[in-house]
């Protein structure tokens, strides 16, 4: 692969520039966060080059952005940030991603290190039963077809009526759990066929749940809001998405928006970039599609929190509520919103396209969880399984520069191929257990293409975006034990 | 024997490279390359088939929708297909018939979950040894 050798214009130590003249066709510049050394590792791959590229989308506003965790991805970048004008703008289904929804979900728990260390095994084999993960794997939860359509309508709140968590989850889940707009007849049978049986289960591939330790409090204020008061304390971090369902909603759409950019004379300079006007009825239809798969995926974490909790208080014989098992946030980092922004001074509808990206809205605003609305909007940042994970808050300069969007994790670094070739399943799950992490897995050869070697530090991501000021760090988490799908 | 299919890195997913003497082989071989990944090849065996059409705007857009049918199938009802025989293939459209079988925890291993054949570097070109196609493929 070649070295990207474009040019980029240096504004801080945190932020750099590619210029709106890179390429003709651009219609506003690049931004990225990154240190220099991170920098010249993107280089390594054609992720600017994707940078630059989304900015040649219709209606584009501010900058194509590039968070620090950025790498290569499908037309647009995972890691990237685009907002629209909504007025003459486009959506397109690539700067969602495949995997619409994909998020986390952090809960805490009452419970200290030294109660859980001794039982750590007997809790993530009880997980392992309890929440299904892995290839194939099918839901406990039986949906037939009807109820799909009020799953999808209804999203996380479909799960809270049939027990599955409680009213406080949804004020503490980013749109309540629930995204506007969702449309059932924009689905496709195909979806509903792949989304049916996969409805409450973890997956597999980067997807995981895992059993932390609270390491490290930067913020004692903030983080005593969100429950986190003592290092050793116990939190639960849930990842995944909208499964196989969201991946046919993804195929389905890009195929109409093929046809869309033809129709609409847009000018692309890399066909996974199909797109058509958030107006249109391609662009419509496709936010319809997107909201019911973003509304699965907040089924899925809910009902997956569910579980958790269940599986924690049969281990220690205790109700939830007295292990203090209290949802802290849940965010999307692969979504499209309608959002209001202000942008040279004038209040503008946008199309705020998140892909590989969270929502960092700060404190005050009207999204914000009134819980939260002192602090700022959680942010939820998981590293890989052998490092760290971060706790951090939306910011006001957030708002102002990156239409209130941050990092998402750790960023791939190596291909899965080059990970296994560098190391073996067997082997990262020894020198994990050896430090004191344990792990399950349904397929043990994966598990080496989500080895550490395999990420970027996320200790350099958060530091990034924090030193930036477009999030806030509160708290660090190690893991203590892991199930990876 | 000529070369059928190469399966190549990239960052966050997986890709395949494709060779045909003729477009229909080529097909043939990207699909081939397709359960290569999921599970080993060798412990496919040919217990029914189906009868597949799947049609699209232009040759590089068939090339996808055929991928991701087969993806599709796989996710929903878990076939396992090693064999496939293009019947006939234009511009936009193909018939197909597959041979397979049901997904067997106790008989497939199941190597990696493959969620999508995607447009990113997407690349069928002919030279003088037939034809080739490369396919990155969302995991």
């Amino acid at each position: 692969m070649a070295r990207w050798q474009g040019q980029l214009t240096k504004i801080d130590d945190y932020r750099w520039e590619i210029p709106q003249n890179y390429k003709t066709g651009m219609r506003v510049p690049g931004l990225i966060y990154a240190n220099k050394e991170m920098l010249e590792s993107m280089r390594e791959e054609q992720t600017l080059e994707q940078v630059a590229n989304v900015a040649f989308l219709p209606g584009i506003v501010g900058h194509s952005f590039a968070m620090p965790d950025i790498h290569w991805g499908y037309g647009f970048p995972i890691g990237g940030v685009a907002a629209m004008d909504v007025k003459d703008g486009v959506i397109s289904p690539g700067g969602v991603g495949y995997d619409i929804n994909c998020g986390v979900r952090l809960l805490r728990t009452s419970l200290s290190e030294a109660e859980v260390r001794p039982r750590i095994n007997e809790l993530i084999n009880a997980l392992f039963r309890n929440v299904p993960s892995g290839l194939g794997s099918e839901g406990k939860i039986k949906v037939s077809q009807k109820e799909m359509n009020q799953l999808m309508m209804e999203g996380a709140r479909w799960a809270v009526k049939r027990g599955l968590g409680s009213e406080e989850d949804l004020n503490v889940t980013e749109e309540g759990g629930c995204l506007s707009g969702a449309d059932p007849g924009k689905i496709s049978d195909k979806a509903v066929k792949r989304g049916l049986p996969q409805a409450g289960t973890l997956g597999s591939g980067n997807h995981f749940l895992e059993v932390q330790v609270v390491k490290e409090i930067f913020d004692p204020h903030i983080a005593s809001i969100m429950g986190i008061d003592k290092v050793g304390q116990i939190l639960v971090l849930i990842h995944t998405g909208s499964r196989g369902f969201g991946h046919q909603v993804c195929t389905d759409h890009l195929r109409v928006m093929e046809g869309a950019v033809s129709k609409y004379g847009i000018r692309l300079p890399d066909r996974q970039l199909a797109c058509a006007p958030v107006k249109s009825p391609e662009g419509q239809d496709y936010l319809a599609a997107m909201a019911c798969a973003a509304n699965y995926a907040w089924v899925n974490r809910q009902c997956i929190a569910h579980w958790t909790r269940e599986s924690f208080s049969k281990v220690f014989g205790k109700s939830t509520e007295a292990l203090g098992m209290k949802q802290i946030y849940d965010v999307a980092h692969n979504i499209a919103k309608i959002e209001e922004h202000i942008i040279d001074e004038r209040k503008l509808k946008v199309c705020v396209h998140r892909k590989g990206a969270t929502r960092a809205f700060p404190a005050g605003h009207k999204d914000t969880p009134t819980c939260y609305k002192e602090i700022g909007q959680p942010v939820l940042v998981p590293g890989d399984m052998g490092r760290c994970s971060f706790v951090a808050v939306g910011t006001e300069k957030a708002m102002v520069e990156t239409f209130g969007s941050t990092c998402h994790g750790a960023g791939r670094m190596l291909s899965r191929g080059a990970a296994r070739r560098s190391v073996k399943g067997q082997d990262v799950l020894q020198e994990l257990e050896s430090r004191g992490i344990t792990i399950k897995t349904g397929n043990l050869p994966s598990l080496a293409e989500e080895a550490s070697q395999a990420y970027k530090d996320v200790t350099d991501v958060i530091d990034v975006v924090h030193h930036a000021g477009i999030s806030r760090k509160v708290a660090m988490a190690i893991p203590m034990g892991v199930i990876k799908g | 024997m000529n070369k059928t299919f190469e399966v190549i890195d990239h960052t966050a997913d997986v890709g395949i490279i494709a060779y045909g003497a003729d477009i229909e082989e080529l097909f043939s071989n990207a699909a081939l390359a397709l359960f290569s990944l999921i599970t080993e090849l060798e412990s496919i065996e040919n217990i029914f088939h189906l009868d597949l059409e799947v049609s699209s705007q232009d040759m590089d857009s068939l090339l996808i929708e055929w991928l991701n049918e087969l993806i599709y199938l796989f996710d929903v009802k878990h076939t396992l297909f090693n064999r496939f025989d293009i019947r006939s293939l234009t511009n936009n459209e193909l018939k197909a018939t597959c041979y397979g079988e049901d997904f067997d925890a106790m008989k497939h291993t199941l190597k990696v979950g493959i969620k999508a054949a995607t447009y990113h570097m997407l690349k069928l070109d002919k030279n003088d040894d037939g034809f080739k196609a490369q396919v990155i493929l969302d995991i």
